[in-house]
């Protein structure tokens, strides 16, 4: 016997990872909820049928949307995760000890519950005294909100379902009021690859830049995601994500990666040609 | 077999035509799709093997004795009619069939001026005179309002010979008039009252709502089944109490209605009506309180008001519908039609319409809460991005008609095209509309006044579409010779 899962990256192009058995499957109000064991990834976990995060490879999305904008400015003391119930990026923001506060807000309680208890992985840190969990929508949660944060994560689904009102403009532009005047803005950016999630990027890109006076791109190599060619976003007021790097005082730290370093943070934001093109057609 | 509220016969007919495969030799000639694969694959071959002509297994809507039939008898009950008929020209052909199921050339009909423009075409066609009632006004919105009762018994003491009294229930906005206090005095005295029910559809299900033409005592009710109902555009009921002859109603309808009525309408209806019937209250009760909530988290962003109830005065405000999510923007220094295109170009929001000085977002079963948080916040972000100071905004919304000629008369009249600044004091032979919302600025056979002129250049300045007029850039006017 065996046991795939499959997903669509196109109508034409499958990515499927040999599975050994289901740990666990539900239907919330939002979205149906699974997550696998698999021998090459270890647990992933699915929402709607599209992947989310597998053992072997979250390390990298997570690294990347937190370390950036924290090697830029690592004197964020007050952050809101928006999205992100697996608690991958509250896991990295819990070990800068300068973080005061951690706001996660999460719309599907079942996706935090079923992590808390498969997912101990990147789940493993939502217990920590400065993370504050509220269920509820992010567009709705952002919106009364002013100069509150210095930091803001958007860890997002794609672009269609529960995700929606994460890459519109009304939601940057409440996630700009809601940074103070030193605020950056990371999320989740999709794929430039094919064709479908190339547009959704570029419609976030657009909305991004109508929004912030400082907006770029950056990548990450993620296998499990569409195409492994992975994008997000960083949007700041003040900060320019390479020029106010602050890589000596991160490396004094002493957080250990496996992904993330400094001179990888330079060379994200060093873009494709196409990619560029892609941005620059809706800038 | 009792009919039940269970069945939807014309749905139940069209299942089993698609199971028994008929071979077609008949029109339509796309022949359940195969002669026009570009069509199909656009819409579905689902949808295109019912897209069908009448024949006996599925009834005929212009003469309909068996599932057509059936459907109708059960809208009838379902809405506490008399009888019910399928329209599939639309609301406007209901109020059309309404006025001339009542009046004929010559014959006077009480209606207020804020009416849709199907009104004042139903009598340019058959002649009707139109006894206006000025609609109250409500002075800080800008919108007019509905019929009070006095300013009704006026109209009909002044107009004993009336035929009928046409009322526009609710508004666009969602504001009532006092239906059973009309009816009462329009049946004294032996005039019928015709109601343009077209945003109602859900007083016949929902509670806690403004009562529905056909339980005020109304005689005929147009309603738009396609917009709070669900069903398909363009697909709407024409309601008629037992007061009313069946036979010569659907006489009337049938001088305009099509021969050819599409069973994707039909159908919709059907299914429609039974949704209602069982889940209505259901229903509405999330409507009313997704509408509830919109209006609250909206008033709480400050500057915009998402008014309702509150505002009632038992004149010609008596009754507010509270789905209806209606929002004054004038005190952000933005027109309605502003904010109305702002939410489309910037934000990928599409809603009901914005005049001079409000928007209408309409609410309605196929909401989501996700959706609603983003209206909310695409309006947050608007007052922070676009507020201004709100001086040299024309509040104006309502400017009284002065009727010189009948509508049928004036539309036939010898004309002269004018500059629309030249033609003060001329008799208009054509109506002009800013749409949405569909209500005439100035109709056939009436004095087009300096006011007139000005709201024209002004709406044309804020972006409203005019329409109405020959010349579709509303720079001329044609006025009676």
């Amino acid at each position: 016997m065996e046991l795939w899962f499959t997903e669509k990256d196109t109508e034409n192009v499958r990515f499927s990872i040999k599975v050994d058995k289901q740990l666990y499957c539900g239907q919330s109000d939002f979205q149906r909820i699974d997550i696998f064991e698999s021998p090459e990834f270890g647990r992933f976990l699915t929402l709607d049928g599209y992947m989310m995060l597998t053992e072997k490879d979250e390390c990298i999305y997570h690294e990347m949307i937190v370390h950036v904008p924290m090697a830029v400015n690592p004197q964020a003391k007050r952050v809101l995760v928006i999205g992100g119930g697996d608690g991958g990026a509250v896991r990295e923001l819990t070990r800068y000890r300068s973080v005061e506060k951690i706001d996660l807000v999460e719309i599907d309680r079942e996706v935090v519950r079923a992590c808390r208890r498969y997912l101990p992985q990147t789940a493993c840190r939502l217990d920590d005294p400065r993370v504050t969990i509220r269920y509820e929508d992010g567009l709705k949660f952002v919106r009364g909100r002013k100069g509150e944060y210095d930091l803001i994560i958007v860890d997002s689904t794609d672009p269609f379902g529960p995700g929606e009102g994460l890459f519109t403009k009304e939601f940057y532009g409440n996630c700009c009021n809601a940074l103070n005047d030193a605020g950056i803005l990371v999320n989740q950016q999709e794929s430039p690859f094919y064709h479908a999630d190339a547009v959704a990027m570029q419609r976030a890109h657009k909305r991004i830049v109508e929004s912030f006076p400082i907006s770029r791109v950056y990548q990450a190599h993620i296998p499990t995601y569409s195409s492994g060619h992975w994008l997000f976003g960083f949007a700041s007021k003040k900060y320019h994500p390479t020029e106010d790097l602050k890589a000596e005082e991160w490396n004094r730290l002493g957080l250990k990666t496996r992904y993330y370093n400094t001179k990888l943070h330079l060379g994200a934001f060093a873009l494709p040609e196409y990619v560029k093109e892609l941005l620059e057609d809706v800038e | 077999m009792r009919l039940t509220q269970e069945k939807a016969p014309v749905l139940e007919a069209l299942t089993r035509f698609r199971a028994a495969r008929i071979v077609p030799f008949d029109v339509p000639g796309h022949k359940r799709g195969r002669g026009n694969p570009e069509l199909t694959a656009f819409l579905g071959e689902r949808c295109l093997s019912v897209d069908v002509n009448s024949m006996k297994p599925l009834d005929n809507l212009c003469h309909p004795v068996s599932v057509i039939l059936e459907a109708e008898e059960l809208a009838a009950e379902a809405f506490g009619a008399g009888h019910a008929f399928f329209m599939v020209n639309g609301t406007t052909s209901a109020v059309q069939s309404m006025v001339m199921s009542v009046c004929k050339r010559g014959d006077k009909i009480i209606m207020p001026r804020n009416v849709h423009r199907s009104a004042i075409s139903a009598l340019i066609l058959c002649g009707a005179v139109p006894a206006y009632v000025n609609p109250g006004i409500q002075k800080s919105l800008g919108i007019s309002l509905g019929m009070s009762l006095g300013d009704a018994e006026r109209a009909m003491d002044e107009n004993p010979d009336a035929k009928a009294v046409f009322v526009n229930n609710p508004t666009y906005y969602g504001v009532c008039s006092d239906l059973r206090g009309i009816v009462r005095l329009a049946h004294r005295r032996g005039m019928k009252v015709l109601v343009d029910e077209a945003h109602g559809t859900h007083f016949y299900f929902g509670e806690g709502l403004p009562v529905s033409a056909m339980a005020a005592g109304a005689d005929m009710a147009a309603v738009s089944m396609h917009k709070s109902g669900g069903s398909l555009t363009q697909s709407s009921l024409l309601l008629a109490a037992p007061s009313m002859d069946e036979g010569q109603v659907r006489q009337v309808i049938d001088l305009t209605q099509t021969t050819s009525g599409s069973y994707l309408l039909i159908s919709s209806l059907d299914i429609s009506r039974r949704n209602l019937a069982l889940r209505g209250k259901e229903i509405f009760r999330g409507v009313v309180r997704m509408a509830r909530y919109l209006r609250e988290e909206i008033n709480r962003i400050g500057g915009y008001y998402a008014f309702s109830g509150e505002l009632a005065d038992g004149g010609a405000f008596f009754d507010f519908d509270v789905t209806k999510l209606s929002v004054h923007t004038l005190e952000l220094g933005l027109a309605g039609i502003e904010v109305y295109d702002i939410l489309r170009d910037e934000y990928d929001i599409q809603i009901e319409f914005g005049d001079i000085g409000n928007i209408l977002a309409y609410v309605s079963m196929g909401d989501r809460e996700r959706d609603a948080e983003r209206l909310v916040a695409a309006l947050s972000e608007i007052k922070r991005r676009y507020a201004k100071d709100k001086t040299g905004l024309l509040t104006q919304e309502y400017i009284p008609p002065s009727v010189a000629v009948a509508p049928q008369e004036a539309f036939y009249a010898p004309k002269e095209s004018l500059p629309v600044a030249e033609a003060v004091g001329r008799v208009s032979g054509e109506s002009v509309m800013s749409y949405p919302p569909g209500i005439p600025i100035v109709a056939p056979g009436e004095v087009i006044t300096k006011d007139i002129v000005e709201y024209i250049r002004y709406a044309k300045e804020k972006g409203c579409f005019l329409t109405g007029a020959q010349d579709g850039a509303m720079r001329n006017i044609r006025v009676l010779r």
